[in-house]
């Protein structure tokens, strides 16, 4: 599980952020367009890419994506 | 884990009823534009039935009930269980198959009786009416399997309201020496809560505090008399549960997965059962779904899908299926049965 593309495919959840606009340090419950919609993306593609299972309470425990990643790879 | 088999049962006819009044996600007004695109985009549902005020998931499961007994051609004097499963009964008290006994001319010598389960409900009573059936030689039986969920949501709540539905079934099960059915059931109480209807039982009873409105993260409002659904919450249960629950009932009853024409799901999130497609290694092909049209009907969402997107090969074909539902309680199941040619009624609009 390598950072880089954990960012690049968190990016790619977002369907009106432009996804260069994020990066590891990307305070993502900020984005305009997050909401409980994104949360469910970002839930199966950690699911499905990374097989690791996360959860709401974990969103909501990280600030950036850099945290989330740390998250999900300690899972 | 509650992995059975019950012998000696056949499933013999399904049949569905769906209100006619459609209501479609991109008029609902609690969301953005942009936000309702991606709704049904991610989650999947474009269109719901709504039932008109004072009409019941009994209403809809007779109705769907009287049209499989006679393209059945059955005799009401042979049929001897009637279960009806639903969240949404006619009365507290008494019990809504005992009416529904009565309104389908069903002898007195037909045991009837209700189940409280949401989405996992179809599953649990085929377990149930074919646990009953297996000993009773000749028997017939009814499972009616329906919900009017519409009427426990809050407008005002952008989690529940563009997701529920109504629906009410039939599916005819009989005595055959031939034919089982096999099994895997299982429960989760510690997480009861996630969805719930806090007031109006007896543990909270409704109070002039029920029906005062109460505003929750997001916007949402709604009283203590309307559903709660912690949606990311059921997301991750399904993600972890639903795939092993399949592959422990094909494992134990050495079923391959391979032979499996059609994976029945209930339709909670088209996201979150694309996931569970890609971890149990299912072709899309296999994989109906029915909520883009008809959304979440609860208990009501897999013998909805197979009229609806089943129908031809369900009367025309010998199918092997996976049936698998989710979801309250927490409460969750699969099936798998064998169908040889069933009656399969065209769906009904009440």
């Amino acid at each position: 599980m390598q950072s880089e593309d954990f960012i690049q495919k968190f990016a790619l959840c977002f369907h009106q952020t432009e996804p260069a606009s994020i990066n590891a340090e990307t305070k993502f419950r900020e984005l305009e367009e997050w909401g409980s919609m994104l949360a469910l993306i970002v839930i199966a593609m950690i699911d499905s890419d990374y097989s690791k299972t996360i959860t709401a309470e974990d969103l909501k425990s990280v600030t950036t994506v850099a945290e989330l990643f740390e998250v999900a790879k300690n899972k | 884990m509650a992995v059975f088999t019950v012998p000696n049962v056949k499933l013999s006819g399904i049949a569905a009823c769906v209100p006619k009044r459609i209501e479609d996600n991109k008029d609902f007004a609690l969301l953005s534009e942009k936000e309702r695109e991606l709704f049904i985009k991610t989650v999947g549902i474009r269109y719901r039935r709504v039932a008109e005020q004072g009409v019941t998931a009994s209403d809809l499961c007779f109705t769907a009930a009287e049209k499989l007994l006679s393209d059945l051609n059955w005799s009401r004097d042979e049929i001897k269980i009637l279960v009806f499963i639903t969240q949404t009964p006619d009365y507290l008290i008494p019990n809504t198959s005992s009416i529904l006994q009565e309104r389908l001319k069903l002898s007195k010598n037909c045991l009837a009786f209700d189940i409280n389960l949401g989405c996992s409900g179809y599953v649990y009573g085929l377990s149930v009416v074919s646990g009953l059936l297996q000993n009773m030689v000749d028997g017939k039986a009814l499972l009616l399997v329906g919900d009017i969920s519409t009427k426990t949501i809050s407008m005002q709540d952008k989690s529940t309201a563009p997701l529920f539905s109504d629906a009410g079934t039939a599916t005819a099960l009989e005595f055959s020496a031939n034919n089982q059915i096999y099994f895997n059931l299982q429960t989760d109480g510690k997480e009861f809560e996630d969805i719930i209807i806090p007031d109006g039982g007896y543990r909270n009873q409704v109070s002039e505090k029920s029906f005062e409105v109460k505003e929750y993260e997001g916007g949402i409002l709604r009283n203590d008399l309307a559903m709660k659904l912690d949606g990311l919450k059921i997301f991750n249960f399904a993600l972890r549960e639903i795939a092993p629950n399949i592959n422990t009932l094909l494992a134990e009853n050495k079923i391959e997965k391979s032979s499996i024409d059609y994976f029945v799901f209930h339709q909670a999130n088209l996201l979150m059962l694309e996931s569970v497609r890609m971890k149990l290694q299912i072709e899309a092909e296999k994989v109906p779904y029915s909520l883009y049209d008809y959304g979440n009907t609860s208990s009501a969402t897999v013998p909805l899908t197979m009229v609806v997107k089943l129908r031809e090969q369900l009367t025309k074909q010998n199918l092997n299926l996976i049936l698998s539902g989710f979801g309250v309680g927490l409460s969750w199941g699969s099936a798998y049965i064998e169908t040889e040619k069933i009656v399969c009624s065209e769906l009904i609009d009440l």
